[in-house]
């Protein structure tokens, strides 16, 4: 269960929202709708604690965030914006670094395994600079199949991709769901997912 | 331990694949060091009194050049986002990535130094003290840069800023690295200076990576 | 017991300084007169220096002052980090301008005081390349704060800058003077003068007061322009009567 109490920001001196409440419980998910600088990605980094909120506090399982916050972190994957792909290094390094700094170490057939279900099989060595665009999110979008974290926190996870993949990313997200993971997310499509969850608008 | 060991190695795995940018960290040492001789003349005794200078500063500015990009490239492709939401603490990792640079760009500077320093005609015991210095010196300059380069991450014109902000820390470092190839040369022996450069690298790798963290998060919020 | 908290909202440390400024900038000139009128006219000449070693009245008071405004910015620098108030960065933002330019003074009246004593408009001592090296961290923290956009990251990362060279000051100082025994540099000293005078001591005491209120008068008039800039879209601004015109 997540739960946010009242929460606020501020960019420069503009307040670009205040009071926002919401409570995600576990198998359910969280789509984060708004316009353009409505401050979506910004309300993702406060949850994900990459940025302060102005005002209001997070809560984790009944506990609040911000005295917990190795223990949140062991449990959260977040996907921002950039992919955090290293053009130089391979798709399969890439993902095996990855892992072992969100501290879950993985060994190369796991790996392997999520490249080829993500659909880069063949592409696991070639160095990252050569992938298109939906491929680089692709990787990326790998680490969602070999993460054990209880919160996924996507940001805007349907760029880029074409449609085989939406769908692909789709399923994964439901079997998130179905193993009782929560998800918040960011999407300016209409998504379908399986189970239940709710939308929250930013910005009037 | 795990995360830090993945730092340490992507770093030096993406050094090894872009070689051109540490080389080119290490012909700009070589160059400059060159470069004294040709600008104040090639008499010997002359050459060997501003060695220790000569081949520090150039040690300074040689380790000044990768600095900029010690987090900007993981800042830029989102990395840093990554790294900052570990549960592993931001400042271990930090410091794994200060001894990834320290090792590309740093320790290519101690095994090159003495090469150089016997084209200003210093004795072996002094290419020894230097040697010892620099290995105790450029650890102190990664760890002060790696504050300067979180500070300016992102900020306008970050590069020339960087160089301002520190300049000026190195100081000491430059002083006492530079002081105790001299006093060798003197024959005042080198123990005094070479002990305040381990107190300062001790101090820096207390707390460095610490200041750099909270740069961060400054950076990222 | 003052409600210390209440004048860490700018809002009510607003008016607060703008009702002390005047008094403190009274003072300062009022000390500077003293002070001046002593150093140059009761202060007697120095048998080994002559005449001057008067400038040693504006040279030390301004040295004393660069390195202490530099500690003042640490602290409010540590006080903004662990409240997270707005007002303390403001505070350090105000007094870098006036210390960078202590620090200037005071290398400037130290090459006008080298000249006729030592014969050269600068010499490596101990001090004056302290003061350079405090001159420089000073314009790293004020060129820092500039580039920064967002007003809050510039005062957080000015703070770090602060703290991290506040602790890195004696550092310098002693590695510059363990440099400077080391190549046995000049061996008289600014402040050294043999035997003080009593009348010596009280002109420069006066000096060092009055460039005291005026760091205090100049820091609060200008963080009262900083606190205007950064909250123009805030209500009690709006209501201030000199933005009734």
């Amino acid at each position: 269960m997540l739960q946010a109490h009242g929460l606020a920001c501020d960019r420069g001196d503009r307040r670009l929202f205040s009071g926002v409440d919401f409570a995600v419980p576990a198998g359910e998910w969280l789509q984060v709708e708004g316009p353009n600088g409505a401050g979506k990605t910004s309300l993702l980094r406060i949850v994900a604690g990459l940025a302060a909120a102005a005002e209001g506090h997070l809560e984790w399982e009944g506990q609040a965030v911000a005295e917990a916050r190795d223990a949140f972190n062991a449990r959260l994957l977040y996907l921002g914006h950039a992919p955090a792909i290293k053009d130089d290094l391979s798709a399969l390094e890439n993902l095996q670094i990855a892992a072992a700094v969100a501290g879950r170490p993985l060994d190369e057939s796991t790996a392997l395994a999520a490249l080829r279900r993500i659909g880069l099989g063949g592409r696991e060595d070639l160095p990252s600079r050569v992938l298109s665009q939906g491929q680089k999110r692709r990787v990326a979008l790998a680490r969602l199949l070999c993460s054990q974290a209880r919160l996924w926190i996507l940001d805007e996870p349907f760029v880029a991709l074409d449609v085989a993949a939406v769908d692909q990313l789709c399923t994964i997200l439901d079997e998130h769901l179905a193993r009782g993971g929560l998800l918040l997310f960011t999407s300016h499509q209409a998504v379908h997912l399986a189970g239940s969850g709710g939308s929250l608008r930013l910005g009037r | 331990m795990n995360a830090f060991v993945a730092i340490v190695r992507r770093d030096l795995l993406l050094a090894a694949r872009r070689k051109s940018e540490v080389l080119t960290a290490l012909f700009f040492f070589m160059i400059v060091v060159s470069l004294f001789p040709l600008g104040i003349g090639p008499e010997t005794a002359m050459l060997r009194r501003i060695a220790p200078g000569v081949l520090w500063v150039a040690a300074l500015l040689a380790a000044m050049l990768s600095l900029n990009r010690l987090f900007a490239t993981d800042h830029q492709d989102g990395t840093l986002e990554q790294m900052a939401l570990s549960p592993t603490p931001l400042a271990v990792l930090v410091s794994g990535k200060v001894l990834a640079h320290w090792l590309t760009s740093g320790l290519p500077l101690v095994l090159l130094a003495p090469v150089l320093g016997l084209q200003f005609d210093l004795s072996a015991r002094a290419l020894g003290v230097l040697m010892i210095s620099l290995l105790l010196g450029t650890p102190i300059l990664s760890l002060i840069g790696a504050i300067g380069a979180a500070l300016t991450l992102g900020v306008r014109g970050g590069g020339v800023l960087l160089s301002l902000l520190v300049l000026p820390l190195y100081i000491p470092a430059l002083i006492f690295g530079a002081g105790a190839v001299e006093a060798d040369v003197a024959g005042l022996g080198a123990g005094g200076h070479l002990s305040l450069l381990g107190a300062l690298l001790a101090l820096g790798v207390f707390f460095a990576p610490w200041a750099a963290t909270a740069a961060l998060r400054i950076a990222l919020d | 017991m003052i409600n210390w908290f209440k004048f860490a909202s700018p809002a009510s440390f607003y008016p607060l300084a703008g009702k002390l400024w005047p008094w403190f900038a009274a003072l300062a000139t009022a000390f500077c007169a003293a002070g001046l009128w002593i150093s140059f006219f009761v202060a007697p000449t120095d048998f080994q220096q002559g005449e001057g070693y008067r400038i040693i009245f504006i040279h030390v008071p301004a040295s004393w002052m660069s390195m202490f405004i530099y500690c003042v910015m640490a602290f409010w620098a540590a006080i903004g980090i662990t409240f997270n108030t707005r007002l303390s960065g403001m505070m350090s933002a105000a007094l870098a301008p006036t210390g960078a330019l202590f620090a200037f003074l005071s290398l400037w009246t130290g090459a006008l005081w080298g000249k006729p004593m030592w014969g050269a408009w600068w010499v490596w001592d101990a001090r004056l390349t302290s003061e350079l090296i405090l001159f420089f961290l000073y314009l790293g923290y004020i060129a820092l704060t500039s580039a920064i956009d967002d007003p809050r990251r510039a005062d957080k990362a000015g703070a770090i800058v602060a703290l991290v060279g506040v602790v890195n000051v004696p550092i310098i100082y002693f590695s510059v003077k363990w440099w400077n025994t080391l190549h046995q540099g000049a061996s008289v000293s600014l402040t050294k003068a043999p035997s003080m005078a009593t009348t010596m001591l009280w002109g420069m005491l006066l000096m060092a007061l009055a460039f005291w209120m005026y760091s205090i008068a100049m820091s609060l008039y200008r963080v009262r322009a900083i606190i205007l800039e950064r909250e123009h879209h805030a209500g009690w601004v709006a209501e201030l009567p000199e933005m009734q015109r």
